[in-house]
């Protein structure tokens, strides 16, 4: 062997009732690089990397792992952690209910005589928050933070313990431009700490900034291994590894047309449910028939608020503006009155606000509009299952059985359910909340050609995206929110990253001279 | 030992099924439903371990009888149970509704002189406005419901104790006491009971036309239907089953009474479970609250009717138990909530809500029966009983955890 790989993982093999989800598959990292794994959703990154660091126990299933030139069988993941790998997760495994620093020394508690030392412990939290770039306290407690911020004390928690290895899955996913360009940083300075990473992603442009070589998986098998000095590396090349075909365009031509205004809310205010802070002030906008309107801005500006508020109250109190549907002011004053004035509402955290995870993709797809399948207030059961099963192949979701849960979906397959759940709705008034996180390239374009399609049938679709390229991309109008407000509207001609950081950055104050509506152009 | 069981039959058996084409549907039924043919098995297991311990008495059709009269009342309370359990919820008040739906129905039969079926009536009424109650507080002002329930086990106990004045009511009307001790008469005479064998020809019937049914929907829809001989041997054992029973209970009285009542009850919540949208809005409820309110779900409202449903089957509970004593009394439904909830569990439905089938809650209530039925007879008292209640309870949620197979 190599001397200098660290990690070699040969022919390995799992399988999951009805999915094999691995099949012999082989990996190498040498000591001190960068490592990106990549592949479509569903390719087993994640489960390669369960495997590695011992949450699927040696025994469930083939072949072998060499770790610093040793065979390794790991049990659990404390075995892996005291070989110095850590592994930070998809889905985020904090406890919402303790601070950052009982979250960071969970089961690693510092203590003196049986005795936690929380001073101590709080001491260390601080210089581990900083040095993923957070100035939180360490008593806040996670629930109180944002999914990017949740995800950096994720990785405070990793480097608390010696780790000579890091597993990133998927970490810049729900982080904005300038948390990534952090984080990515940040993962740059371990290396040089001689600390060895490996890290998926599907923003290939992140992994082709840091990589020093990288494995592509595809339905479960090794397609592709590159090395960043010797071999030419550039995404095209990646994502013909990754989809076996090549993909041209990121985004898709639009032939849309559009019409008259179909939604308009007039000074909406919304306030936090708990404290006293405002999440969206007096905010005004408008989408039409046929248009594709994105709503920019970074992690935390009140976007996801402002629609949870407007689709039928679902977040918020003091709760204050009008709403109006092609022309008629609308009282929607619940999801279902949402629901049915044409309305639908695609969340971004699928775990907490999308699905049901320990219910099957069936009873997901159909849960907001189960009218469709009822007949004669009777479910027909065969309507709901071939309805469902030609929902989620319009999206090509990878799963074996349209009763499995929606807990053992990959990631990005549980969000093409959320997606696929709204889509059955068949709604006029689109609101996509972060559509594409976690979604690989193809399944990317596929989203985007729907959101055309929509917009070509005369629907109004709404994107918050905190990608900019994604929003420039696929937007007919862009609105900028920052700290609650519109702070500018950007129109397909003179939208660009350049000009989004502008409206961002532009002060309050000059916002409310400029006029009273705040949707003043940049 | 237990994990072992579980690769054999997840790996080897469900594994050939599913990869065998025409079994692989049969083997994903199996490995959706496992849970609850397990505990199926299981009754069967447990009443032939019965059969052999006390000679056969068990399954003589006195005692057959009785198992049915002696479980009614709890059967009743774990279908509404499982509704309960399912929003992620629970209810320990139930016994102390039935108790005081039973003390009430005596008060106005007996001091009163109301007739006994408009009495039946107004108890039910009183039942299902203790579950607006309870409902009311955990659905609306948002109080955990072991804190209302536990309040409404204390309040409604405390009601019946106040009411009956500590006194036992009894003997209540005739009328009343047949809804436990009746059976169904047979126009037909005879020493079998004719009646109670033409229904089970009517459920056999009924079970094969919607069985083919089903089968020609399913090919309608272009779906995978069983192989033919797979369906044949389901529907032959149903019918088996079936008329077995009938014909069992044939050769006592017949049909009691109280079995057309469960029965009815049965059907309709395992049809408003599996194919209805407050059905499926409770298993939403119970799954993950927040996405089924932000999909549109009144999470309130679907609460608040579970725990009204729950009243209303509590009072069915108080009636039948009340009518089977012939008497109203101060300690009636102590426990029930317990073996209730117990029930549920065994019955496969999850504590942490969106689990649990109606099925599974009466096979859970009636492995629990069985138990008890058996070791009367053979002479051991409430104390083993207890001690094997609590085993049972423990070693299904064990077997629960051990074939779920994990991440
Ligand atoms: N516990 C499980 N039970 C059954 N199938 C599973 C389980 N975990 C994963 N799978 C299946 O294994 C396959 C690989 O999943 P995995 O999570 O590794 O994908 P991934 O490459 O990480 O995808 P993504 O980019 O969407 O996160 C998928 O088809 C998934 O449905
Ligand atoms: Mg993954």
């Amino acid at each position: 062997m190599n001397n200098n790989l660290i990690l070699e993982m040969k022919q390995i093999t799992k399988d999951y009732p009805g999915v094999r989800a691995l099949d012999q598959v082989d990996i190498k990292v040498k000591e001190g690089e960068i490592h990106a794994l990549c592949g479509e959703n569903g390719a087993g990154k994640s489960t390669l990397m369960k495997v590695l660091s011992g949450v699927i126990p040696y025994g469930d299933y083939d072949g072998d792992i060499f770790y610093e030139g040793k065979r390794c069988e790991f049990k659990n993941v404390k075995q892996s952690e005291l070989m110095g790998i850590g592994i930070i997760h998809q889905e985020l495994a904090l406890i919402q209910d303790l601070s950052i620093a009982e979250n960071i020394f969970l089961a690693n508690e510092i203590s003196k005589r049986g005795v936690i030392d929380w001073d101590e412990a709080n001491r260390q939290t601080i210089a581990l928050l900083k040095k993923v770039g957070l100035d939180e306290a360490p008593e806040e407690l996670i629930k109180d933070l944002s999914v990017g911020k949740q995800q950096l004390v994720e990785i405070a928690k990793a480097l608390s313990k010696d780790i000579k290895l890091l597993i990133l899955d998927e970490p810049t996913s729900s982080l904005n431009e300038e948390d990534s360009q952090n984080l990515l940083k940040m993962i740059k300075e371990l290396k040089s700490q001689g600390v060895t990473s490996i890290i998926i992603s599907h923003k290939l442009s992140e992994l082709e900034q840091i990589g020093d070589s990288l494995t592509v998986l595809r339905d479960g098998k090794t397609v592709d291994y590159l090395d960043f000095k010797k071999d030419e590396v550039n995404e095209d090349r990646i994502i013909k590894a990754m989809v076996g075909r090549e993909i041209t365009n990121l985004y898709p031509e639009k032939s849309n047309k559009i019409g008259d205004i179909l939604l308009e809310v007039k000074n909406w205010s919304v306030d936090h449910p708990l404290y006293d802070r405002r999440m969206a002030d007096n905010v005004s906008f408008y989408v039409k028939k046929g248009e594709v309107v994105g709503f920019a801005g970074l992690m935390g500006a009140g976007r996801s608020e402002l629609f949870r508020s407007i689709f039928g109250k679902s977040f918020g109190r003091n709760i204050k503006g009008e709403t109006y549907i092609n022309g008629q002011r609308v009282h929607l004053n619940n999801v279902s009155q949402a629901i049915k004035h044409g309305m639908a509402y695609a969340t971004e955290d699928r775990k907490t606000y999308g699905l049901i995870l320990i219910d099957s993709i069936k009873n997901n797809v159909t849960l907001a509009g189960l009218n469709k399948v009822i007949k004669r207030g009777v479910i027909d059961d065969n309507l709901e299952v071939r309805d469902s099963e030609k929902q989620v192949k319009a999206l090509k979701l990878k799963y074996s059985d349209i009763n499995q849960d929606t807990l053992n979906l990959s990631g990005g397959n549980q969000q093409k359910v959320v997606l696929s759940k709204w889509m059955y709705t068949a709604p006029d008034i689109l609101i996509l909340d972060e559509p594409t996180r976690g979604i690989d390239v193809g399944a990317k374009y596929e989203i985007y050609q729907i959101i055309n399609q929509l917009a070509e049938m005369g629907k109004a679709v709404i994107v918050i995206s905190s990608e900019m390229p994604e929003v420039i991309g696929v937007s007919d109008r862009v609105y900028v929110m920052d700290n609650a407000v519109i702070k500018g509207e950007l129109t397909k001609d003179n939208v660009s990253q350049e000009a989004i950081m502008r409206t961002i950055l532009k002060k309050k104050e000059e916002v409310k001279v400029n006029g009273e509506t705040k949707t003043t152009t940049a | 030992m237990a994990k072992l069981k579980q690769r054999l039959l997840e790996n080897k058996l469900i594994k050939w099924m599913r990869g065998n084409e025409k079994l692989a549907l049969l083997g994903s039924l199996l490995k959706d439903n496992i849970r609850q043919y397990g505990m199926f098995m299981a009754l069967i297991i447990i009443m032939i371990f019965f059969y052999f311990v006390t000679n056969g008495i068990s399954v003589r059709p006195l005692n057959i009888n009785n198992i049915i009269l002696q479980n009614a009342h709890i059967i009743v309370l774990a279908v509404g149970m499982l509704f309960v359990i399912v929003t992620g919820n629970i209810d320990l008040s139930v016994g102390s509704v039935a108790a005081f739906v039973g003390a009430m129905i005596a008060i106005f039969m007996r001091r009163m002189d109301i007739a006994w079926y408009i009495a039946t009536l107004m108890g039910i009424g009183i039942g299902i406005l203790a579950g607006m109650w309870n409902g009311f507080w955990i659905a609306f002002i948002k109080i955990p419901a072991f804190i209302v329930t536990l309040g409404g086990m204390l309040i409604f106990r405390g009601l019946t104790l106040l009411v009956l004045g500590g006194q036992t009511i009894g003997p209540l009307s005739g009328g009343f006491n047949r809804i436990s001790s009746g059976f169904i008469s047979d126009p037909f005479g005879g020493e079998l009971h004719w009646l109670t064998l033409i229904a089970g020809f009517i459920a056999s019937a009924f079970v094969i036309f919607s069985t083919i049914k089903k089968r020609r929907r399913r090919i309608d829809f272009n779906f995978e239907v069983l192989p033919i001989w797979v369906s044949v041997l389901v529907t032959s054992l149903t019918l088996i089953g079936i008329n077995l029973l009938t014909y069992t209970l044939a050769q006592h009285r017949g049909l009691p009474n109280v079995s057309i009542i469960l029965f009815v009850v049965i059907v309709i919540y395992t049809f408003i479970s599996k194919k209805t949208k407050i059905g499926r809005h409770m298993y939403a409820v119970g799954g993950n609250k927040n996405a089924a309110e932000l999909s549109g779900v009144n999470t309130r409202k679907t609460l608040f009717l579970a725990y009204t449903n729950m009243g209303m089957l509590a009072a069915f509970s108080g009636i039948i138990y009340a009518a089977r004593l012939n008497a109203a009394t101060p300690k009636a439904g102590e426990l029930f909530e317990l073996d209730a909830i117990g029930s549920v569990f065994i019955g496969g439905a999850s504590m942490s809500g969106g689990i649990g089938t109606v099925g599974g809650a009466v096979i859970g209530a009636l492995v629990m029966g069985v138990i008890n039925n058996g070791m009367s007879l053979l002479g051991l008292g409430i104390d083993w009983q207890q001690v094997v209640k609590g085993l049972v309870l423990l070693m299904a949620v064990w077997f629960d955890i051990a074939t779920k197979n994990k991440r």
